[in-house]
């Protein structure tokens, strides 16, 4: 208690110092907090986009299928079991033909993938409903980011050229039904939305699926040639994301730490330096070398409690905010291939406080501590004469 | 009276059309036998319209029946050294740059060559139109200066590219001097159209045809025929993937 009492009297003495070092210190306090907070405030969008909009409860899909192979599409497809049939029907299920085609924006050639899917499917969020329609031109939707790259929009007609499952060319005109608006790139990009018996009757692939979505929590029974996929697999792209993200925000944070650690490991030194006929009185009154250390690692460390405090003061208010408002992400940023909201909202854990709290507490008093060991080594005679030592 | 003797001089007359128009099978055969050789070599420059501007490409190639051909790029500079080997259903190409040979396979044989309006699948398909195709012969009509018979064609396989064609024949010379590519749902893809044909050794080829996907906004990539050697002697090694890297 003692050593509590005298670390708080020379840190209130020392001023300025005291309340720079806080001040450096408790920005790296706020700035991890910040960090770590948008972060894990992506990753949860991110991941309800994503399941939300794309992947559903998880993903069957036909053996042959790769989607970071382009070349597989051609071959991947097959009728849907016939034991998914029900699933399928109630809507728990629902399946997603796809193939690649050109079609001719403003006369221009460019590829595209097709996929097609139920209008009357409510697995995912995705506007489907919109393709129903009863004109006799092909209904087909599109996300914002294609509308916007190849400057359509609602009501355009487009030719959109493919080839049936023998390799002969078709071309149809259709017309843009509808344009959505996700933060999904995986459904959105170079690809165009249509009615899947649509595409079947023009694939010549009667009751064929590529994949299929799964309602939330459904578990449908194994079929020969298709594989489940669940989100372990199917969000593993984007979590190696932020993973690589949380990697920078490390090398932000290790800067923010080392800068403040500086601060305070300077001051210990200038302190012991300076304080030495004080540390001579200490000993020759009785206080032993491990109590001294122990008053100067103290001291020390009342730096990252200060900071603590300072940061609660402007940084609660500021981190809330914008937790509430959330941050406007920069143009550009889908580009990244996983789903980016036009803004984040941060989420601050107790556990992310509470750890990014411990980890200063404990940076700080080992730095704190690093320069108090010279004390062990001091003669209490030489200290209260201030020879240097 | 005078009706018993019209009615039987049109018939006669209608006979004698019927008995001109050749068959068209039989017309197909005779366009693959006049482009059809044992073996040609050919020297060619494409030039490709682009938004941009146009670009010329000089090649040569080796080939040998329907089955086999061997295309070097020479120019430009950028393109030169390129290679296009295609063995029966299978087409590498190989880059100087890169030193790298790479076979074109599904979704890469759909697009174009060196940004032409012809497509590697274009290049790959059987030249031998009666092995895919029925013809009838529609009508008559002049190309260049020349009688020509309007063909249309159905495809009797099920994995051909295009699902029928129009083409216009030169009647006595058996070559194909306009043609247009349509969808199965009988939307016009692409055109070729011969603005002009040369003789070698009793054939007629096209020396100046230009190709155009009909989709796509642009002028078509013009082919013009510089040489053409019928029936040369073409070693076998030509056709072999160590000759890419050559």
């Amino acid at each position: 208690m003692l050593a509590f009492k005298l670390a708080v009297k020379n840190l209130a003495g020392a001023g300025l110092r005291t309340w720079l070092n806080a001040f450096v210190l408790s920005l790296a306090y706020v700035v991890i907090v910040w960090h770590s907070g948008l972060l894990e405030g992506w990753n949860r969008m991110a991941r309800h986009d994503m399941i939300e909009w794309d992947i559903g409860g998880g993903e069957i899909w036909f053996e042959k299928y790769d989607p970071y192979d382009p070349f597989s599409y051609q071959d991947a497809h097959a009728p849907v079991p016939e034991n998914w049939t029900r699933e399928v029907q109630q809507g728990r299920m629902t399946p997603v033909l796809l193939t690649t085609a050109s079609f001719y924006p403003e006369g221009r050639i460019q590829s595209v993938l097709i996929k097609g899917i139920d209008p009357a499917q409510s697995v995912l969020k995705l506007p489907a409903d919109s393709m129903r329609t009863d004109e006799e031109i092909v209904p087909v939707m599109i996300g914002k980011r294609m509308a916007d790259s190849n400057h359509l929009k609602k009501g355009d007609y487009i030719t959109i050229r493919w080839r049936d499952r023998h390799g002969t060319f078709d071309a149809a005109e259709v017309k843009i039904a509808h344009i959505f608006k996700a933060n999904v790139p995986t459904i959105d990009n170079g690809q165009i939305w249509m009615p899947i018996e649509q595409l079947r009757q023009w694939l010549k692939m009667p009751g064929e699926a590529t994949y299929l979505v799964l309602g939330q929590n459904e578990k449908p029974a194994s079929a020969e040639g298709w594989t489940y996929q669940g989100h372990d697999r199917l969000l593993a792209e984007m979590d190696k994301m932020i993973r690589q993200k949380s990697v920078g925000g490390m090398i932000l944070y290790t800067l923010m730490l080392l800068l403040a650690m500086l601060a305070i490991f300077d001051t210990q030194v200038f302190s012991i330096f300076r304080r030495q006929k004080e540390i001579g009185t200490q000993m020759a009154l009785g206080m032993t070398r491990t109590q001294v250390i122990g008053l100067f690692t103290i001291e020390g460390a009342m730096h990252g409690v200060l900071a603590a405090v300072m940061a609660a003061v402007y940084g609660i208010p500021l981190l809330s905010l914008q937790a509430v408002r959330g941050l406007k992400m920069p143009e550009g940023m889908d580009d990244y291939g996983v789903a980016v909201a036009e803004k984040i909202f941060p989420v601050y854990s107790a556990g992310l406080i509470a750890g990014t709290v411990v980890l200063v507490m404990l940076t700080t008093t080992i730095v704190s501590y690093w320069p108090s060991r010279k004390i062990a080594k001091m003669k209490p005679t030489d200290a209260i004469r201030g020879k240097l030592q | 009276m005078r009706n018993q003797r019209i009615i039987p001089a049109v018939l006669i007359l209608a006979g004698i059309c019927i008995a001109q128009t050749p068959d068209g099978n039989a017309l197909l055969k005779k366009i693959d036998e006049n482009m059809i050789a044992r073996n040609k070599i050919i020297t060619s420059r494409m030039i490709i319209h682009g938004r941009r501007g146009s670009r010329t490409i000089e090649s040569r190639s080796w080939i040998q029946g329907a089955e086999k051909s061997f295309t070097e790029y020479l120019a430009p500079a950028r393109e030169k050294g390129t290679k296009m080997l295609k063995l029966e259903d299978q087409l590498w190409t190989y880059t100087p740059s890169a030193d790298r040979s790479i076979r074109i396979s599904g979704h890469m044989l759909r697009q174009s060559v060196m940004g032409s309006d012809l497509s590697y699948e274009d290049m790959m398909e059987d030249p031998k139109l009666e092995n895919l195709y029925d013809a009838a012969v529609v009508g008559e009509d002049t190309c260049l200066g020349r009688s020509c018979w309007v063909m249309e064609l159905q495809a009797k396989v099920v994995d051909v590219a295009y699902h029928s064609r129009k083409i216009w024949i030169d009647k006595t010379r058996y070559n194909v001097l306009k043609e247009e590519r349509y969808a199965k749902s009988g939307k016009l893809l692409k055109t070729t159209v011969i603005s002009e044909t040369m003789q070698v050794e009793g054939r007629w080829f096209a020396k100046r045809a230009v190709f155009k996907d009909v989709l796509n906004q642009g002028k078509g990539t013009e082919f013009i025929l510089e040489s053409l050697e019928l029936d040369a002697d073409i070693p076998d090694y030509i056709f072999s993937k160590a000759a890419l890297r050559k």
